[in-house]
Parts: structure tokens; sequence; C-alpha cells
């Protein structure tokens, strides 16, 4: 078998990068990436390939013979009509892809975070600074084991009697109401959300709602209704407790670095 | 009519000197001798203190970078008795010379621009730090002298004064490391302004529990040091009236200076390489003789491999000030690196990818140069995959709300990808970053064995060894980086992260020690020809040149922005006109601008040094000429 030229068998990988992006990670493996980041990794490969090809210049110009014949060679004459035609074409239909109006809503311009408040209230009652608040219930699980499991189970209780209607009886966020909200409910099992964040944190999303989201950054758009006008703030350290007792995932702390 | 060229020139000068002119005016026609602020003329004050601070900086990182490295390769030379190094180390003081004035000229409009702009910010800085501006000012004639003796005595030194000569260089680097730590000082306070306890002046630890009884009488002082430990952070004002009550050692030794100082010394000697590399990469590809290629081309090799040293500890000292920030204040790390700035950090992310890939593409091609080096050619496209898988991994961003559209949004299900929201989060990245560093010294090991065969017996078992080691840390590392989506992120941060940091710097240590010995006695199948480089490889150091500054300059915008609307964070409020968060588009057409601004002042002082060195040999042909005329 004739072997591929080094442009031939870029060319393939580059498809190939493509086909198994586009429709094996964002199709069979998992949900479809968006197209931007589906661009970005497709840049990479281009980048990994342009270096391949030019470290080496014998490389380089093995690289450019198929280009270079194409376009000079007369053998290659109807590859060059047949080129001549596609690449406009697909210019065009990108052109077009680009440019063409799409009804489609505008987009969630938000941030991965919102940025809290220095302090941290409870209605307008100051209960420190958001680095030091502590949830006043957390020593129980070395100290007291029994009555933290009350307080777990309290939060149980308040999670399942107010949150799981959006973040899911799983806490996945999937509730009943997440398919007609955006942004979608938090999902508490995502790695990258309980422990990224101390508890102090989650008590002010808690307490303060969608309402009380930053300037930076909105719209925010979000549904989370002011819990601080129906919880005590005993219910929401434990709704605390209970997320990450039932996810297993470990609020932010700074131990003894701190 | 026609006009003459000249006249031409005079109009346009004449007009643009109105313009100037109408265009400051208003500045002038206002009373500002009592002002909290004044405005700069035309582009206003933030952007002018900008401009001038940033190229301050680069050009500060640069005079101090270059002189660290250049007296270690004037000791390398002095001790192998070979001219060539030390030549080169005099050729790298020589373009600190240049640069050195203009650092200088810089520092001082700086000054002038924020005393003029600033001026309640600066009144209240220099009441804290006045006495450390005294020692700036004696620290920075040391330096000015030290600098002068030390390239001027450079010829004069040789032979038995060498000694003498590499002290003064020692000196130099003392005096220009003891200035950036004083004027880091400066600007990590006003990120900072607070210490821990256990550092704490006593005078500034019986103020502060002043103002704790006083603010809450029922409390005792028993009870104020509840939960107060060594490490608790104390602010160095007092809470309510802002009044600054520490010592000035208080205020130097704040909480992100110390990490600032590492990450800046370091960087400086990466940044300070990459623009030797630049200059060498210039002056080969307009070389005319192939002696003068293949002197730029070592000269280059040298610079990339300095930036390079530079290069591979920098990541885990960003990581380290990034988690001091945390700990100082838990809202500006959030909102450093999962708000406000998170952006900012896929675009440093992508950067760094193409410093890396970058140095792995320069030590690629220089094998070329190497008889015998195309053995490794074969390793080079696994490489090149994993280098980019990690990079890949690395510039995910955690949300993709801001880059996808509505209906992939909902596709996903949210802002985060189902899978790839996993490479967001920092575990992921802290992993493929110590695979890169990996990739990076394996590219740098087989650039050192090229050419070579080691003649020791127990040559096959070494390279199993080093093999295995490669292997075994690379799957320690993926393995913790696992672990580190499951464990609490204190763990993470303070035990896993540095573990992965220590296997890697291990592996690179072990393996350096065991090649050392197993190619100690090695035949050499082919000399490096140096000056056989492709013209594409040059433009790479280029370019790695041009990414150290722009990232410099966005990283400046985050550290500096982080304080948001604060001149000193906490303390005293920005209250100008400028005081938002600028855009992170407008962030990067700012370092744009300045970076071509310096690359530009770099390019003419570089100039007028080759200018200079042409005058000089020009001058030495003719009285050679002279001289061989006489003698006839």
């Amino acid at each position: 078998m004739k072997k591929l030229s080094l442009f031939t068998t870029c060319l393939i990988i580059l498809v190939g990068s493509w086909v198994f992006l586009r429709f094996v990670v964002g199709g069979i493996i998992s949900v479809p990436i968006p197209s931007s980041v589906i661009a970005m990794y497709m840049g990479l490969i281009v980048i990994a390939i342009l270096v391949h090809i030019s470290v080496e210049d014998s490389q380089f110009r093995e690289f450019l013979r198929p280009i270079r014949e194409t376009l000079v060679d007369d053998r290659r004459r109807l590859h060059r009509r047949v080129l001549v035609v596609l690449i406009p074409l697909f210019l065009l239909g990108y052109t077009y892809s680009i440019i063409a109006q799409r009804a489609n809503p505008p987009g969630s311009p938000r941030d991965a975070h919102p940025s809290p408040p220095l302090e941290l209230t409870y209605k307008d009652e100051v209960i420190g600074t958001m680095q030091d608040v502590v949830n006043p219930y957390r020593h129980y699980e070395k100290d007291d084991p029994e009555a933290f499991r009350a307080h777990v189970e309290n939060g149980k209780r308040v999670y399942h009697d107010n949150c799981f209607y959006c973040h899911g009886d799983h806490l996945d966020g999937q509730g009943h109401f997440a398919p007609y909200l955006q942004p979608l409910p938090a999902n508490f099992q995502d790695p990258g959300v309980i422990p990224n964040f101390q508890e102090s944190f989650f008590f002010w999303r808690i307490a303060k709602g969608g309402p009380g989201l930053p300037a930076a950054g909105t719209p925010w758009d979000s549904a989370m209704p002011i819990w601080e006008d129906k919880l005590t703030k005993e219910e929401i350290w434990d709704v605390i407790l209970f997320l990450s007792d039932y996810t297993g995932y470990q609020p932010r702390t700074f131990g003894e670095a701190h | 009519m026609k006009i003459s060229k000249k006249r031409l020139y005079l109009i346009l000068g004449g007009l643009l000197t109105i313009y100037v002119l109408l265009a400051i005016a208003p500045a002038f026609a206002q009373d500002m001798t009592e002002a909290e602020y004044r405005p700069f003329p035309v582009i206003g004050s933030r952007t002018a203190a900008w401009i001038a601070a940033q190229l301050h900086l680069l050009f500060g990182s640069f005079i101090l970078g270059v002189p660290m490295f250049a007296v270690i390769i004037e000791f390398i030379g002095w001790k192998t008795k070979d001219m060539r190094y030390d030549r080169m180390a005099q050729e790298f003081i020589k373009l600190c010379m240049g640069a050195f004035s203009t650092t200088a000229l810089l520092g001082g409009v700086l000054v002038f621009i924020l005393i003029w702009c600033y001026p309640k910010v600066m009144s209240k800085l220099s009441g804290i730090f006045g006495p450390t501006m005294i020692f700036y000012v004696i620290l920075f004639f040391g330096e000015t002298f030290t600098l002068y003796l030390y390239s001027y005595g450079w010829d004069k030194m040789q032979g038995r004064h060498k000694g003498w000569h590499l002290f003064l260089g020692v000196l130099l680097n003392v005096w220009g490391t003891a200035i950036m730590f004083v004027s880091n000082a400066w600007l990590s306070y006003q990120t900072s302004p607070a210490t821990q306890h256990g550092i704490l002046s006593e005078m500034r630890k019986k103020s502060w529990m002043e103002e704790q009884l006083a603010a809450d009488p029922s409390r005792t002082p028993e009870t104020v040091m509840e939960g107060v430990t060594d490490h608790s952070m104390i602010p160095l004002h007092n809470e309510t009236t802002g009044e600054f009550m520490g010592t000035v050692w208080d205020a130097v030794n704040n909480f992100t200076w110390m990490p600032i100082n590492i990450h800046r010394l370091v960087g400086n000697i990466a940044f300070g390489g990459s623009i030797v590399a630049a200059y060498a990469a210039f002056r080969f590809l307009v070389a005319k003789t192939k002696e003068d290629k293949a002197h730029y081309d070592w000269m280059g090799y040298t610079g990339n491999f300095i930036a390079l040293c530079g290069l591979i500890p920098l990541p885990f000292l960003g990581y380290w000030l990034g988690r001091e920030i945390y700990l100082f204040n838990n809202t500006m790390g959030i909102n450093m690196m999962g708000s406000l700035f998170s952006w900012l950090f896929i675009i440093q992310a992508v950067m760094i990818g193409v410093l890396f890939i970058g140095a792995n593409y320069y030590l690629w091609s220089g094998m070329g140069r190497i008889q015998g080096a195309e053995i490794y050619a074969r390793y080079r496209p696994y490489m090149i995959t994993i280098i980019i898988l990690c990079v890949a991994v690395w510039m995910t961003p955690r949300t993709l709300s801001r880059i996808a559209s509505p209906s992939e949004l909902s596709a996903m299900g949210g802002g985060n990808h189902p899978r790839l929201g996993l490479f967001g989060l920092m575990t992921a990245k802290n992993t493929v970053v110590n695979i890169i560093i990996l990739i990076t010294f394996l590219s740098f090991l087989f650039y050192r064995r090229s050419g070579k065969t080691p003649t020791v017996s127990w040559g096959k078992v070494g390279n199993v060894a080093i093999s295995s080691i490669f292997f075994f840390a690379t799957v320690a590392i993926v393995v913790i980086g696992i672990v580190g989506f499951s464990v609490p992120t204190d763990l993470r941060v303070n035990v896993l992260t540095p573990y992965q940091v220590l296997i890697a710097l291990v592996v690179m240590a072990v393996v350096t020690v065991v090649d050392i010995f197993m190619y100690r006695k090695a035949t050499t199948s082919g000399a490096i020809n140096w000056g056989e480089m492709t013209d594409r490889s040059q433009y790479v150091l280029i370019l790695i040149a041009i990414t150290f500054t722009s990232l410099m300059g966005l990283m400046g915008y985050a550290r500096s922005g982080l304080r948001e609307a604060w001149h000193i964070f906490g303390v005293m409020q920005d209250t100008s006109v400028d005081a938002f968060t600028p855009l992170l588009s407008e962030a990067v057409n700012m370092v744009a601008i300045i970076m071509v601004i310096f690359f530009a002042l770099v390019g003419f002082i570089f100039w007028l040094g080759l200018w200079g060195e042409k005058k000089k040999q020009e001058k030495t042909a003719v009285e050679r000429e002279a001289v061989a005329q006489g003698d006839d």
C-alpha cells in the first residue's frame, strides 16, 4: 500500500480530531461541546501539526510538496480546478454560518462565581467578615456527633421543605423546576461547587438569594429567593451541613495555615 | 502652489503643538492646589500611570534579571578559562547598561505622574513608607555605581582581579534585589495592608487590643485573644479611622510581600533570558558572517535556556502567590480565580502554553544542528501530543456560559460541561502543568544527550531507570490529581499540590544526577554546528519574548485590579473617575500598546549599541589600514 504523504496524514489527523470532539466526546461519551471550545481545541491541534512539520527543514519541505505540486504540476490540473471551486464554496458556507441570523435568545454573560461581599450579614445583623465566619455547628462533627446528626437532620428537613424543588432530591440541580430556570440551579454534586467555597459563602448565597448578587457580573437572572426572610440563621447553617454531609464534599477551609 | 517638504513638516508640527496645547488646556484651568486627584491631560490619570508603571516594571525586570545570570556565566568562563563565556556575559551587561538609564527615567516619570495625579494617595503612602524611600535612594546609588564599575571595569579587571570583578557582579545583584524588595513592599501593601499576629510588632499588637476592647467594652483581653493564633491576620490600620497604627516593618512585611518578591525575582530571570534570546535571534537573522551566526545562535540558546530555568518554577510560585491571596482575603481570591478576573487566567494559560510549546520547539529545532540527534526525533510526535493535551486541559474554562450559545448551554445542562468542566478545576490544571514541565525537561535531556554515546557499563540500566522514574512520576502526578477532585480543598492546596510539585522537582534533580554520571565519559559522535539553525526557530525566540512581555502586563493588571475600588485595600477608597475595573478587552489593548512601546524603546536602545559598535569597528578598520600603509 502506498504510504500516505505527510500532508494527507496531517489532514486526516485534523479532520479525525474534529470528528472525535464533535461526535465522540460531544455525542457518544457526553453532551455536545460548545463550538467555541471545539474551535479552541482545533486551534491547538493545528499548532501541534505546525510544530511537528516545521521543526526540521526536510519534513517541512515534504509537507509542502503536495501543495506545491497541486499548484504548479500539470498532472494535478484536475485537483487544482476542484480546489478552485471547493475553497471559495467552503469559505462562503463558513461566512454564511457566522453572519446568518438565528432565532437564538441572547446569551448569558454571567461570571463563574459571584464575588461575595467582605462582610457576612443576616438581615441587618453583621455576623462577621466573610473570611473569618465559620459554621457555628460544624465543630459538633468532632465534639458531639449526636448533636451534629441532629443538625444535619434538621438541614435535611429544611432542604426538602424548601430547596429540592429546584436543586433536586439528589442535590444535582435537577429539581422539578430546573428545566424552566436560566441559569440552572446549582449542582452540589459537582466537585467544583462545595469544595471551592467556605461555608460563609453558602450562607451568603442562601440568605441573600438572587437579588443579593453583586452589581459586578450582572445580569444574573437568578431565581433563588431571599431565604433570610423565611429561614432562621440556624436553619441556614444546618442546611449547609446537610449539603456537605449528603454529597461527601467538604466546604473550603484554610486549616491551620491560616 | 507647491509646498516644500520642510514647510509641510513645519505646518504639521505647528498644528500638532496647537492640538496638544488645546487638549491639555482644561487641566491647567482648574485650581487644584488642594485636589485629591488631578486629571492627566487627554489620556487620563489611570492610563498615564498604567503605561509608565508597566514600562518601568518591564525595563526594571530586564536590568535586574540580566545581571543575575551574567555573573553566573562570567563565573563559568572564569572557572573553565573559556573566554567565550566571558565575552557573552559582557555583552549581556552592555545591553543592561543601555536599558538602565531608561529604567530610571521611566521611574522618574511614574513618580511625577503619581504625585501630580494622585497627591492624597502618595501623601498617605509616603507617610507610611518614608524611611524606606530614603533606603531606596541609597540602594539606587549603590546599584548605579556598582553597575558602572562592573561594566566599565570588565576589561581592566581581567586576570588576577577577576575575583573582585565577580564580587562586584554579586554586589550588583544584592543591590538590585534589595531595590525590588523595597518597591514591592509599597505595592503589595496596597493589596494586603495586614500582617500575621505572630510577626506583628508589639506596638501594633497593643493598639489592636485597645481597638478591640474599645469597640466592645464587654470583652476582656482574654476573650479577644480567643481563636487568635500566630497565623491570624491583623489589619495595620485602625478599623474605624483608617489611621496607620503599625511600624514601617509591619507595612513592609505585609501578607503578600514575600510571595511577590520571590515570584518577581524568578520572573525577572525568565524575562531577562527571553529578551536576551530575542536580541540574539534578531542579530542571528541579520548576521552576515558564519562566525556571527554561530555566536548569536549560541547566545540565543543560552538566553532560552536561562528563560526556561526561570519559567519552570514560575507556575509553582504563581500558585503560592495565589494561595496567599486567598488566605489574605477569600473574596479577593474568588474575584481572581472564579469571578472578575477568571477569564484572564484562561488567557494566561494560553500564553504559558505558547511559552512552553515555543521553548520545546526551539530545543527540538536545536537538535537539528547536532549530528546524531536524529534518534530522538521519533519521540517528538508523542511529546507534542502530550504537551498539546496538557495545554488543552489547562486552557479549558470552568464555566462556558460566556462563550456558549443558549442552545449549547441548554444541551450541556448549564454553564459547566459535565466532562470538560472538570478540566476547569485547579486539581486538573496543577496536574497538567507538572506534566508539561516534565516533558520540557525531557526535551532538554534529549538535547543534552544528542550526539553523545555513554561509555559506562550500566548505560542500559540507567536508561531503564530514568524511563521508569519518568513513567511512575507521571502516573503518581495524575493519580494525585484525580484524588484531588474528592478531597477537602485545604488538603488539596496544602498537601496534594505541593506533593505534585515535589515529585516533578525530585524527578528533575535525580534524573539530572544520573544523567551526569552516565554521560561523564561519553563519546561524542558529532559536534554542535552552531549557526545552523532555521530562521523559524529564531522567530520563536522573538515570540517567546513578546509572550513574556504580554503575560507580565496582563498579570500586572490582575494584581493591581484585584484591589477593585481601593487604593489601599479596605482602607483607602478610590473615589476618582477611574474607580472601576477596566474590561478585559481594554486591559488587553492597553497591554498591547505598552508592549509595542516597550519593544520600540528596547529596539532603539539595542540599535544604539549596534551603531556604536559599528562605528568602533569602522574606526578600528581605518586605523589598521593606516598602520598597514605606514608599514609599507
